[in-house]
């Protein structure tokens, strides 16, 4: 069934049973997203950017998270929206090696995209920046992984899982040390890792790269 | 279910009930003395174990016959180890005593068993009244409470559960069984029952709209999770009458229509873990588990889940994922647990507390419940109360006790004379309020009013020593810790929230570090994915608010007035005071900060000193010549004779 919804005055159509971020990409209207999968039955909802505000609804709320309804009323650029997409990025960049001449995804960044979109300059002002010691993680037989550029959105960890039965990529750590981390696999020959590269095109940001070798 | 069915419950229930009576009037007439000890982990922590041996030893060496039973905790814990003679034949009634070490334990086996007094001296009170002790119902700390969750706890003994059965247990769930479970739901969402766990959900809605959920398979959880730093009410009410709970769960389980349950327990909580898995074993051996529960049709099968401590794994959707074998981290909700939880079945979770509320709701009625506490919160509230307080332990109130007669009347105020300063409510997710508080009544929605919270129970008492900069930077650093890592706004900006505060206890604030603490708090608490983070600002937030000026003065003065953060303090002796050779503060001064003046009096050496304050505790009080100042360079020069001296005199 197609339903009717009106974004920031402008009207869409869109077909019921979709979430309301993907309505509006859909349809062009862009709201930051660094975690968000297309057909995921539970959204991971972890980046805290795709807020919205529905009318009905007090507080904003992630648009990843909310399933279109007909005359939906939205607004994707109120201020409050704006206060915490800018707070969510520039806690992220707090933590962001900001070396964009030096990194693959340089003008392919996502973080780069929603820093001009939301007009945040990539060093972060009144916020520290703390950074991890590991520079690149090289134990992965044909990934390197840069702790410092990522942003934890886990895609790659879905993606794995899903197109691999079992993740190679996972989560480790806990709170601000949280990490993705390949727990020093060993065995080569189980990995199909070489000719996939999955992970790699899923991450939003230069995290993940094929070693130069395989 | 069928009035046949009704006669079957009835029959298999008064069978075991008959037992249980049976079993407890053996007990009880046994014309010989009764020694219950409270064995809780509190009450072991204490020793009890070591108490009990020592009554056990000493009934031996003196030949008198008694009988011990092992209790729960009574929630006295500053009189732990907890003992209660009952010896009819010396005339007397039974006696509460505190503190009673092994040595106390052998002295009352022989003068009071062996010889009938029972010692004036270390009598707390006599459990009834009576004529020739005064009763232990004379103190606040007890007759004010008012026990339902807890009436059993320190009365029974949680390995057995013919005590539980003979002290009326289990009757409730027949009762229950011969109900609709749509009767079973009505009454407990009349009784206006709202969830322990921390939101005050309230528990037949809950119900409800399980029970409404067309899907057969259900699940029921207890969350016995508890992580919050210093809170321990779950765990002693698991400890000492484990099948309250069950009976809880079981009469939920019926209510919703689940054939299956789990208790989500912590690892760090072993007692816990063995008793009720023990409780169940039991409950299971007589038919009051399992299948066809009392000859019903019932079927309900318990199992015990160990947690492996995560504060965040008592969040219901991370409690969820660690069951299931993932990592420990929430996920949005809706789906609400009810609609899609454990293996994506309904699932209801109730906190420990909500499931022991149930069977006395269920005894007395919805009415009675309601006639308790406030409008909005009716029942009881349970706080473990720890920190600056005289009598801390575990208390039963109703809701609507004010934080005054909470802290001052029933646990007997703040000690040493000092003054009350701040209570924390809540956990690490609650609010520090200050004495403007104090005649607020403690129910969820003041509370949560007041910038607190009721969470699931802990309180901590802080006076007038305590620095509300550096509360807030603990527990900060618990939940930064505790933070899952999963959403943007509570892995990193919990971070910068404790590395302010940690920079502003060194006296190393920024400018502008206050608002920005104020506006990283809002930001985190609109914008985190569950309730950890959404809550984890509370502490700064309130203390903020309500102590602002003891930040600013960190802030801008790199002054902390409580005389608490190490970097903003210092120590000096005063010299009018200081006596003359003296060398109490040198000698136990760790560092070898102190130093001799020309006229042989004392100094500190600013460069050496770690601040850990051991020669205010040395100096005599006599003399009382430490003091401690705060910002640092309050301290007085005082020369120090050059070091050659010191050399030449040695
Ligand atoms: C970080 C966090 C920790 C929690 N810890 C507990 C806990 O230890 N025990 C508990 O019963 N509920 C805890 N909760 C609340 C649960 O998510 C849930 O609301 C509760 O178990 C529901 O039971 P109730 O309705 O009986 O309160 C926690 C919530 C959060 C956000």
């Amino acid at each position: 069934m197609m339903l009717k919804l009106l974004v920031d005055n402008q009207e869409i159509e869109t077909r019921e049973g979709k979430t309301l971020l993907q309505a509006c990409l859909d349809n062009q209207i862009y709201i930051p997203n660094l975690c968000y999968l297309e057909n995921v039955e539970r959204p991971s909802a972890s980046c805290r950017m795709c807020f919205v505000e529905i009318e009905g609804i007090k507080q904003p709320v992630p648009s990843c998270t909310v399933q279109v309804r007909d005359e939906m009323v939205v607004k994707t650029d109120t201020p409050g929206v704006r206060q915490l997409q800018r707070t969510a990025l520039r806690l992220l960049l707090s933590v962001h090696d900001v070396d964009c001449k030096n990194c693959h995804a340089n003008k392919n960044c996502e973080l780069q995209n929603i820093a001009k979109f939301l007009k945040v300059g990539l060093k972060p002002k009144r916020l520290e920046r703390y950074l991890k010691e590991t520079q690149i993680d090289e134990t992965h037989p044909f990934l390197n992984h840069y702790p410092n550029r990522c942003v934890l959105c886990g895609k790659c960890v879905h993606i794995c899982r899903g197109k691999h039965g079992q993740s190679v990529l996972t989560f480790a750590k806990r709170g601000f040390d949280t990490v993705i981390s390949t727990y020093s696999v060993t065995d080569v020959s189980s990995l199909a890792c070489s000719d996939c590269g999955s992970c790699v095109k899923a991450c939003p940001v230069g995290a993940l790269a094929l070693k130069e070798s395989s | 279910m069928s009035p046949d069915n009704h006669k079957n419950i009835d029959l298999k229930f008064n069978t075991i009930r008959k037992e249980a009576e049976k079993r407890r009037a053996a007990f009880r007439d046994a014309p010989v003395p009764k020694i219950h000890i409270g064995m809780a982990t509190c009450g072991i922590a204490s020793g009890a174990l070591e108490t009990k041996k020592a009554f056990e030893e000493a009934l031996v060496e003196n030949n008198i016959e008694a009988r011990i039973h092992t209790v729960g905790c009574f929630g006295h814990c500053y009189a732990e180890p907890v003992v209660i003679i009952d010896h009819p034949d010396s005339g007397f009634p039974p006696i509460f005593y505190h503190e009673v070490t092994p040595g106390k334990a052998k002295m009352l086996v022989k003068l009071f068993l062996g010889d009938g007094d029972p010692r004036f001296e270390h009598i707390y009170g006599a459990t009834e009244e009576n004529e020739l002790i005064p009763s232990v119902t004379d103190f606040s700390r007890f007759n004010q409470e008012k026990r339902i969750v807890m009436e059993k706890c320190g009365r029974i003994d949680p390995e057995d559960i013919y005590d539980y059965i003979a002290a009326g247990g289990y009757s409730t769930l027949v009762r229950a069984l011969k109900l609709d479970p749509e009767e079973v739901i009505k009454e407990v969402e009349h009784s206006g029952l709202r969830g322990r766990g921390g939101a005050g959900f309230p528990t037949g809605r809950k119900w409800k709209l399980a029970k409404s959920v067309i899907e057969q398979d259900k699940i029921v959880i207890c969350n016995a999770d508890e992580g919050d730093p210093g809170a321990y009410m779950d765990r002693t009410i698991l400890e000492s009458n484990p099948h309250q709970v069950l009976e809880g769960m079981a009469i939920c389980a019926y209510a919703v229509g689940a054939q299956q349950a789990m208790v989500y327990v912590r690892s760090e909580y072993p007692l816990a873990v063995k008793l009720v898995t023990n409780a169940i074993q039991q409950a299971e051996k007589l038919g009051i588990l399992g299948k066809g529960i009392l000859d019903s049709t019932f079927d309900l099968k318990i199992d015990v889940f160990q947690g492996s401590g995560a504060f965040v794994c008592g969040e219901e959707t991370a409690l969820i994922r660690s069951i299931e074998g993932y990592r420990g981290m929430p996920r949005h909700r809706p789906p609400y647990p009810v609609q899609k939880g454990l293996w994506d079945k309904p699932t209801v979770i109730n906190n420990v507390k909500t499931l022991a509320s149930v069977p006395p709701i269920l005894n007395h009625g919805a009415t009675w419940y309601r006639g308790i506490g406030t409008q909005n919160s009716p029942g009881t509230a349970i706080f473990s109360i720890v920190g600056n307080v005289v009598h801390a332990g575990l208390v039963e109130i109703p809701m609507g006790v004010s934080l005054r007669t909470l802290i001052f009347d029933i646990c007997g105020g703040i000690p040493n004379n000092k003054k009350f300063k701040a209570v924390q409510i809540g956990g690490p997710s609650g609010g520090c309020l200050n004495e403007d508080f104090l005649d607020t009544p403690i129910d969820f929605d003041s509370l949560t009013k007041a910038g607190a919270m009721m969470g699931s129970g802990g309180m901590v008492v802080m006076d007038e020593d305590t620095c509300m900069v550096e509360v807030a930077r603990y527990f900060l650093d618990f939940t930064q810790k505790e933070s899952c890592g999963k959403c943007t706004f509570c892995r990193i900006g919990t971070y910068h929230l404790l590395k302010i505060l940690r920079r502003l206890t060194k006296g190393e604030g920024l400018e502008g570090d206050l608002e920005l603490l104020e506006t990283l708090s809002q930001d985190i608490q609109t914008g985190s994915l569950c309730g950890l983070g959404k809550t984890a600002p509370n502490p700064v937030l309130t203390s903020l608010k309500y102590f602002r000026n003891e930040y600013e003065a960190h802030a801008k003065e790199k002054r902390c007035p409580a005389l608490m953060c190490r970097a903003l303090t210092a120590f000096y002796f005063d010299l009018e005071l200081c006596a003359r050779g003296c060398d109490a503060c040198a000698t136990c001064c760790p560092v070898d900060a102190v130093f001799t003046t020309s006229n042989r009096k004392k100094g500190v050496d600013q460069e050496l000193c770690v601040k850990c304050g051991e020669c205010l505790v040395a100096c005599p009080p006599e003399y009382d010549a430490v003091r401690k100042v705060s910002p640092p360079h309050l301290v007085p020069y005082i020369e120090k004779p050059p070091e050659k001296n010191k050399k030449d005199h040695k």
